[in-house]
């Protein structure tokens, strides 16, 4: 009985596997950027009857805001990921962060847990409140486009 | 006796080197906890616990929502293993007591590194006030600023 690493049927499931997590946009764990987006679209759309899709546009205006409605010290999304989603940026402790946009960073929507921990902590700082579904389904259709 | 010199100088040597601090190095160990790589090294270096008491890590970690004047909560399970790691290792932990417990006492308990009686004068004898000001610093929490190898536990000046 040969150990089933050596079975061809092994290999081949493996093999898949690997290849699918490679995408850019997936996680091993199965997550995707595309799964986040439309799950956001789902609650989106049952907060804002009409709405049809996500905008980048949108997006892109509410990261540049300064709501003034947040935290003196993050006035506005850029001021620790900088106004241009290409670049790192930095945190108050001086640290850097890693590109927005996800040209830079391919893996960066894809775990679910993680997207919402940050939306939740930094929707805080800036805006004072958490952000609506629709609002970060635009801010990472805006992402995904730079 | 011919070998009582090698056995003298090996003696001497592995007391200077176990004592740890005897040739003015500044060596801790790295962090090598992910979860508290992940999760504390976010937004800044994730600090060697070698550099609090363990009542402060046990405080930092009961606060975390607000952190600084951030929101750095986490879930309750990673919360316990981060505090467990912290007080395992902070500076109190061991029976010699670390460099950074200097002028402060197992009931202590700073916030900030920066403002340990150790830190305080490391850094006030050698560092003038305008660089912390400087852009590329910003913060006295950017360890790596000027201390390029911070995140081995490397804090020896070249």
């Amino acid at each position: 009985m040969k150990s089933v690493y050596r079975k061809p049927l092994f290999a081949i499931v493996a093999g898949a596997v690997i290849a699918t997590a490679s995408l850019p946009g997936t996680s091993v764990a199965g997550s995707s950027d595309k799964q986040i987006l439309a799950d956001y679209l789902t609650s989106a759309k049952t907060q804002n009857p009409g709405l049809e899709a996500f905008s980048a546009d949108r997006g892109r205006n509410l990261f540049l805001s300064s709501p003034a409605s947040g935290k003196p010290d993050t006035p506005s999304c850029t001021s620790c990921h900088s106004t241009d989603p290409l670049n790192s940026g930095r945190t108050r402790a001086g640290k850097d962060i890693a590109p927005m946009a996800l040209s830079k960073t391919p893996a960066r929507y894809t775990d679910r847990k993680k997207v919402e921990k940050w939306f939740r902590r930094n929707c805080k700082s800036v805006l004072g409140r958490i952000c609506t579904p629709l609002e970060k389904g635009d801010i990472i259709t805006f992402m995904i486009s730079q | 006796m011919f070998k009582f010199p090698q056995i003298a100088i090996a003696t001497a040597t592995g007391f200077i080197v176990a004592s740890g601090s005897a040739i003015a190095d500044e060596r801790y160990n790295p962090v090598k906890d992910q979860t508290t790589l992940k999760e504390c090294g976010a937004c800044h270096m994730a600090f060697q616990p070698q550099m609090l008491p363990a009542k402060s890590w046990e405080k930092i970690m009961d606060g975390l929502s607000d952190h600084f004047g951030e929101d750095a909560s986490l879930d309750k399970e990673t919360v316990a293993h981060l505090k467990k790691y912290h007080v395992e290792n902070a500076a109190n932990s061991k029976w010699w007591g670390g460099k950074f417990m200097r002028g402060l006492s197992d009931s202590s308990a700073p916030l900030r590194i920066t403002e340990t009686p150790y830190w305080v004068r490391e850094h006030n004898e050698e560092v003038p006030k305008w660089a912390w000001n400087d852009p590329k610093v910003k913060s006295k929490a950017n360890c790596l600023a000027c201390h390029p190898r911070a995140v081995k536990g490397d804090y020896d000046d070249d």
